[in-house]
């Protein structure tokens, strides 16, 4: 299990256990979190599960596709930390990840 | 009439039922809620049907919408593999498929659609499918795999999400299709056309403007396809696509109002205030075209319980939406924003030879639809472009080394 912080835009924390292999956007969702909505269930052809990576996270959570690099230059209040949860796939690398919710996904 | 304590019954644990139960807690309402489903599954998501579970990528953890343990911490009462059966509006009662009757305040409709099968010899030969369902998906799954030959009749989006995954599988895989081109009643002959040779060069075979007229079998299982031009493709499975009809009987038996869809407005309420439908048996208003229609689609779905769930929560109804969908093959991603109504001039933009390109549906210089392949700027503005209504330069929209965002300026 990798413990993940999502940090609501009203500053509320909590941590969930995420399994391996499951997404960033899915441990959310899964979890009845709100804040992410994921409406395509996680084909990269939405961007409703925008989040922040936390800066000292953003080397271990990947490279973004050509794809996500697109699709998130259409999302609001896009930054250079921005990622598409649903492209984040979680490993134990990733115990202790902390990711911050835009105000809004639409 | 808002009551957060009213008892809300959903039948139908689709996409739509399972989203609106878990908005209606999200929007703090407290009274019962019981939903129904006809499956043995608790909601979940059906496009990977044909996808990703379909190559063995996704397992049921993934596909649910919501663990099970969801529903009883939100005091949801998710009553599986049961059917409502009647409906008596007058004294607010479902019959069900038990033989228990049950009581509500509130009724969402959130049924669905049932595929079409073909009135056909042989329809019912073991090996004959169809893909709705996870159930149809594990059955589907059996039969699919190296030296298997698959039969996909129906060349829609469906059939040909089931040709590349037939083929990512290593089965061979014969698209059978009616019109004389594949997508026919949803795409631009562009677009079928690219798909056509896409999967072509995959290794699917078309036969198109092929009438399929029955399904021959030995010990009551599929062995061929019979078109009729007299011949039979032999294949170990079949998969009809050929549409889905919306579960609409108990509502117009109940002398609900129907269209092909329970007919509702811009809550998802139907005729009687007591009553809503969602998903795709509902029949909506789309008044960014106009007209009212019914979609298949997920979008649509969570759209739709959005606006229940704010009618029943005494919330403002959602802003109009602008409808999209999506569909994955092979390395395709293909994104459609709005529908094709009106149109008197199709723009493609791209070269549909490099695998990336988009279609453009215009109504003089306002944009009604894009299909977009691997092309997601145009698809998120399209969208957007579809939505706000804005006059284009059709000229800038033609070329694609000017960027989606200064066409949109």
């Amino acid at each position: 299990m990798a413990k993940i912080t999502y940090i609501q835009f009203d500053g509320s924390e909590t941590t969930l256990d995420v399994k391996p292999g499951l997404t960033v956007m899915e441990g959310a969702v899964k979890n009845n979190l709100p804040g992410i909505d994921a409406d395509c269930g996680g084909a990269c052809a939405c961007a409703t599960c925008h989040v922040f990576v936390d800066e000292a996270w953003t080397a271990k959570t990947g490279e973004k596709s050509a794809m996500e690099e697109s699709m998130l230059d259409f999302a609001e209040n896009v930054q250079p930390n921005s990622r598409l949860s649903c492209q984040i796939k979680v490993t134990e690398e990733l115990d202790g990840l902390v990711v911050r919710l835009p105000e809004s996904q639409h | 009439m808002s009551d957060l304590n009213s008892h809300v019954v959903i039948i139908g644990a689709g996409h739509a039922g399972g989203t609106l139960a878990a908005q209606l807690r999200h929007f703090g309402h407290t009274g019962p809620i019981t939903m129904i489903g006809d499956e043995p599954h608790a909601p979940y998501q059906r496009p990977p049907l044909s996808k990703a579970w379909l190559k063995g990528e996704a397992d049921a953890e993934t596909l649910a919408l919501k663990p099970l343990k969801f529903y009883a911490e939100a005091n949801i009462d998710f009553r599986p593999n049961l059917r409502a059966v009647k409906l008596e509006r007058s004294a607010r009662k479902v019959g069900l498929s038990d033989g228990s009757q049950i009581d509500y305040d509130i009724l969402v409709l959130a049924t669905g659609a049932r595929a079409i099968a073909l009135p056909i010899p042989g329809a019912d030969l073991v090996g004959v499918m169809f893909l709705r369902t996870a159930n149809d998906a594990e059955a589907l799954k059996e039969q699919v795999g190296p030296g298997k030959r698959l039969a996909v009749v129906g060349g829609g989006y469906i059939g040909l999400e089931v040709a590349a995954s037939g083929r990512a599988l290593g089965a061979e895989v014969v698209v059978l299709e009616r019109e004389t081109r594949l997508l026919a009643r949803v795409a631009t002959e562009v677009l079928s056309e690219f798909f056509r040779s896409y999967h072509e060069k995959h290794g699917v075979t078309f036969e198109l403007g092929a009438s399929v007229v029955g399904f021959e079998g030995q010990n009551g299982h599929i062995t061929g396809v019979k078109l009729a031009d007299g011949r039979v493709l032999a294949c170990d499975a079949a998969v009809v696509g050929v549409g889905a009809h919306p579960n609409d009987e108990l509502a117009a038996e109940s002398g609900l109002e129907t269209a092909r869809g329970v007919v509702v407005d811009l809550e998802a309420r139907t005729s009687d205030p007591h009553v809503f439908a969602i998903g795709d048996v509902a029949h909506r208003p789309m008044p960014l075209y106009g007209r009212m229609f019914r979609m298949e689609s997920v979008p649509n779905a969570l759209e739709q319980a959005k606006q229940a769930a704010c009618a029943i929560t005494g919330r403002p109804a959602p802003a109009g939406e602008v409808p999209w969908q999506w569909s994955d093959q092979y390395n395709l991603k293909l994104q459609i924003a709005g529908y094709a109504f009106d149109v008197d001039e199709v723009i493609v933009r791209g070269d549909p030879a490099t695998g990336k390109f988009s279609v453009f549906h215009l109504n003089g210089d306002q944009l009604q639809s894009v299909e977009a392949i691997n092309s997601p700027a145009e698809f998120m503005m399209g969208r957007q472009l579809i939505g706000n209504r804005k006059r284009l330069d059709k000229a800038k929209l033609a070329d694609p080394s000017v960027s989606m965002k200064e066409v949109a300026l």
